[in-house]
């Protein structure tokens, strides 16, 4: 495990096909110690580097392949449950197990919520939304600072999805690690609460970046905080220049009739067969 | 700063390619790191020597080729080097967001023997 972040190795999942899967980059063995003259079957007309030493084998591959396969099969399996999927990211405290419960309260028999919740330890995140009544399925990931597709899947397994319109998942709170994981979801949601300092989204550009809705929560406590609202939504526009973004208060609900109806629009664009619309 | 779970994929990667080479030991990973791809070059060396244990790549080499960020000016029809997403043209001075490179997570060769 990392001792830095609290990063993990990542868990069992075995996924990696042929390394040779396109007629070239592959390399032979030569058993020198066996005597045997060198007969290959070569299928390929093209050259081989036969030199005795080290052989240097040509990859050009993402190290982020894997996740990336699994996170797309996560997609195609939510879409043709007609499911929208949000990936629900912040730094730890920005309100989003608050803001997720409002969201499925005040959806409630408009649209159904589920959730998935990434905390590295405690299910108090959980207890908190099912006291609400809305079905959780918890991953405590222990040591890992991010979740990643294969998670979601193993928690999708465990949620009875055909009752449902909308799955959020509640990423582990950490505005870096979780960035490079695509979860397959339709919408990456990052929240900035007005407590944290308009400057988040110039440290955290990757995640901003990658985001397609940003939400400033807690805007109840703006002039509280001192919350330079223009230089917020100027560094969110630096960091993000198509990001859709909102204002809110899920305390007070002042502001959550846009996102809501967002929402809404989103869910019957995903219902409808239309492809979700990025922002 | 998820680094070891990166360098645990290259290293994962590099010992299947070597033993589909039939090959004993991996001798030097070669990965391309974009300047925007939120990895630290010296976590990730960390992350190395301790993933690589217990495995055919102990002892071999590392190296982190760094990818400069560019972004596309559509104005320009060019490329320009840049540090963050959202660029300004140092030509036409317009912002640009369409990074060109820099994200880059890549395993690029592994050397086997």
């Amino acid at each position: 495990m990392c001792k830095e972040c609290g990063c993990g190795l990542g868990g069992d999942v075995k996924v990696g096909g042929p390394v040779e899967d396109h007629g070239h980059d592959h390399v032979h063995h030569h058993d020198h110690d066996s005597g045997q003259h060198h007969e290959h079957e070569h299928e390929h007309g093209h050259g081989h580097d036969h030199g005795h030493g080290p052989q240097t084998v040509t990859l050009q591959r993402s190290l982020m392949e894997k996740n990336d396969r699994l996170a797309e099969r996560n997609r195609g399996f939510f879409r043709a449950k007609k499911l929208l999927v949000l990936n629900v990211v912040s730094s730890p405290g920005s309100g989003k197990t608050t803001f997720i419960r409002e969201t499925a309260t005040k959806l409630a028999g408009r649209l159904r919520l589920g959730v998935i919740v990434g905390d590295l330890a405690t299910d108090n995140d959980a207890a908190r939304l099912r006291t609400a009544g809305i079905p959780v399925v918890q991953i405590t990931t222990g040591t890992v600072c991010h979740l990643d597709a294969d998670m979601v899947a193993k928690a999708a397994e465990q949620m009875d999805l055909d009752q449902l319109d909308v799955l959020v998942i509640e990423n582990v709170g950490n505005l870096v690690c979780p960035a490079d994981y695509d979860l397959g979801e339709d919408l990456r949601v990052v929240l900035l609460s007005v407590t944290e300092g308009e400057d988040k989204p110039l440290k955290y550009p990757p995640m901003f970046h990658s985001a397609h809705v940003a939400v400033v929560t807690k805007s109840d406590m703006a002039s509280a905080a001192g919350f330079d609202r223009n230089l917020a939504l100027a560094n969110l526009g630096r960091a993000s220049h198509h990001a859709r973004i909102f204002e809110l208060s899920a305390k007070t609900g002042e502001g959550m009739k846009a996102w809501l109806d967002f929402l809404a629009e989103q869910q019957a664009a995903v219902k409808s067969g239309r492809k979700s619309t990025k922002h | 700063m998820h680094e070891v779970s990166i360098m645990a994929e290259a290293v994962r990667m590099a010992v299947e390619t070597a033993n589909a080479a039939k090959a004993s030991r991996v001798v030097k990973l070669h990965l391309r790191v974009g300047t925007l791809s939120a990895v630290v070059p010296e976590a990730m060396e960390f992350a190395f020597d301790v993933v690589c244990r217990d495995t055919i790549a102990e002892g071999a080499t590392l190296e982190l080729e760094s990818v400069p960020a560019a972004c596309w000016c559509a104005e320009c029809q060019a490329e320009f080097e840049c540090d963050s997403f959202i660029s300004e043209c140092p030509r036409c001075h317009n912002l640009s967001g369409e990074l060109r490179r820099g994200r880059e997570l890549e395993i690029a060769s592994v050397e086997v023997s």
